[in-house]
């Protein structure tokens, strides 16, 4: 099976990720931290999901500042606190102008979880940013090209910013099939095509499939910790 | 159908749709919310009824009024909401109405923490509504059996004129995994002629109450009811057996939980220990028989839920004391690891 390339570069200085709630967020801008970390980057990682209770970006903190990755994450996250506040450190990522420095920014789902980001919408459109909308077919209620649409276009307005490109992270989880992704070509272009706007890359958790096409993919680890689960034990 | 990948609380509230549930009143709180937002979606393009009531307590009375008219109907919480909503729960049991009620379970007692526990099951199991009543639960352990057992519950509390509650945790609620739905507007009702939904002076008049001025009259219905319990206990007892055929010790567990105890049962055949796990699916009705037949083979019992053994009586009772019961668990929000587990089953000598 040939390894497939990730040739997708941030360009800006922001990285924000957002997209429907269980769209695999977090997932991805674990991942992307890790790897323009690994390839030199000076990354900070921002935890900005002021909606999601749990598993959330915050759970891989140890992991994250092992790769040497800075984390920002809210104060009361992971406690009993319902809303985990945004910590006032999120300005000095505005102020950051070493060469090589990169904030990514990991949203909460929907226009919901992106409505605080208006409130920095100013400093971020000055710093200059890009805006990836993480999609999946297989999320009930962004199945239609129609409703990823409808929710993109409301995610821009609670946010204040532009998206600047689709990420396809169509998957169903352990359920996914060699050609799980590849199904969603037609729906990705759909979207595209709707907003105009161009696919960045496509993401997988397969180490093989059928990838034929699917031009930059992004092959990760899961980075969700499900306490139940043990490697190499059978059961879970 | 092919299977997409949802969360928990969001595979109940599109699962309830599609067993023809149009009624939903709720009130908002972590970690069952998605629940609500859900439905606030989904419920007007499908033509139903998604609610945010005033409070716990009245949203519990909009499901009587609703189930009453025979529509069917639903409600969810996490654990202090649904303390809230115990007052109209034994109203609906007493006016024989059916209905769902959904308990994301939450830290307790008290306003607690938002993280996952099993801190409700005497609440669920013992005493959901005041007087005598009780009231079948069904305690999922993946996304795909909260898909299924909403359908399962609205069909129990059909056929048996009966609330049910789903009793899952905040863990199930929020976690992602693939699941299956029933197909979409297939979902067939049963008839309600006891329904409170307009006689046009073509039948006698339907009158739900759970008010009795003469006590022998209520006597009567509760007696009535518990004959209906029966038949619950008769036909709707559900439980997994894991490996318990050649097992010594034999972990007991329901929900969430018993997905950590499936992952230790591994790890202790590893290790040369015969483990295995027994899973109420009904806590009530309990399936008592269904453990009773493994009293003579194990040599012990472990309950492992997250409380402080609030289901070790019930274990006892269904052994009837044959065995040691010994109890792990953790409380107020926190979560065993599988190697927790493990360190409890070699702690109790392990039965090797």
């Amino acid at each position: 099976m040939k390894t497939m390339r990730f040739n997708w570069q941030p360009s800006k200085k922001l990285l924000i990720i957002t997209g429907h709630f269980g769209s695999g967020k977090t997932n991805i801008a674990v991942n992307l931290a890790k790897r323009f970390a690994k390839s030199g980057g000076k990354i900070t990682l921002i935890d900005f999901d002021t909606v999601n209770p749990y598993f959330r970006a915050a759970d891989n903190r140890i992991s994250l500042e092992r790769a040497g990755i800075k984390t920002i994450i809210p104060e009361y996250a992971n406690t009993n606190i319902d809303m985990p506040t945004l910590p006032p450190e999120i300005y000095s990522v505005f102020k950051d102008e070493n060469p090589g420095a990169l904030a990514i920014f990991d949203v909460g789902g929907d226009d919901l979880g992106a409505t605080p980001l208006g409130m920095f919408s100013p400093q971020i459109i000055e710093s200059g940013y890009e805006m990836l909308y993480v999609v999946s077919m297989y999320r009930p209620l962004t199945s239609s090209a129609e409703d990823a649409a409808m929710l993109l276009s409301d995610i821009e307005s609670a946010s204040r910013l532009r998206v600047t490109a689709i990420v396809n992270n169509s998957n169903i989880g352990e359920a996914t099939e060699p050609d799980t992704l590849i199904r969603s070509s037609e729906y990705i272009k759909q979207i595209c095509s709707i907003t105009s706007l161009p696919l960045a890359f496509s993401a997988t958790m397969l180490e093989s499939g059928n990838f034929d096409g699917i031009g930059s993919l992004l092959q990760m680890t899961d980075e969700t910790r499900y306490l139940w689960k043990e490697p190499g034990v059978t059961g879970e | 159908m092919a299977k997409v990948l949802m969360k928990g609380n969001e595979a109940i509230a599109e699962s309830a749709i599609r067993h023809g549930c149009l009624h939903y009143f709720g009130y908002p709180i972590t970690p069952q919310t998605e629940i609500a937002e859900y439905m606030a979606k989904r419920m007007p393009k499908v033509g139903g009824v998604c609610l945010q009531a005033e409070s716990e307590v009245a949203a519990i009375n909009m499901v009587l009024g609703a189930a009453s008219a025979g529509a069917r109907a639903m409600t969810s919480s996490s654990s202090p909401g649904i303390s809230l909503k115990c007052e109209g729960i034994s109203y609906i049991i007493g006016s024989d109405l059916p209905c769902l009620i959904v308990n994301i379970q939450r830290g307790s007692p008290g306003l607690g923490s938002i993280q996952p526990s099993q801190q409700d099951y005497y609440q669920a199991t013992k005493a959901l509504g005041h007087g005598d009543s009780q009231v079948p639960v069904l305690a999922p352990s993946s996304v795909q059996e909260l898909a299924d057992f909403t359908g399962l519950a609205f069909d129990i509390g059909d056929k048996y004129r009966t609330p049910v509650m789903l009793l899952a945790d905040g863990a199930l609620g929020q976690m992602m995994e693939p699941v299956e739905l029933a197909p979409e507007g297939q979902a067939v009702l049963p008839e309600k002629p006891w329904a409170a939904n307009g006689h046009e002076f073509k039948r006698k008049r339907n009158i739900i109450n759970s008010l009795y001025i003469q006590p022998d009259e209520l006597e009567k219905t509760v007696l009535e009811r518990y004959k209906r319990y029966e038949q619950i206990e008769a036909n709707e007892i559900r439980y997994e057996n894991y490996m318990t055929e050649d097992a010594d010790i034999i972990l007991v567990s329901y929900g969430i939980t018993s997905r950590i105890c499936k992952t230790a049962v591994g790890m202790a055949r590893q290790k040369g220990i015969k483990a295995g796990l027994f899973r109420p699916i009904t806590l009530w009705p309990y399936p008592k028989k269904q453990l009773l037949a493994l009293a003579d083979q194990a040599k012990k019992f472990l309950v492992v839920e997250l409380n402080m053994g609030q289901m070790v009586d019930d274990v006892k009772v269904s052994i009837e004391s044959k065995k040691p019961v010994c109890f792990f668990g953790r409380t107020g929000g926190m979560m065993p690891s599988p190697g927790d587990v493990l360190k409890a089953i070699e702690s109790e000598g392990g039965a090797r």
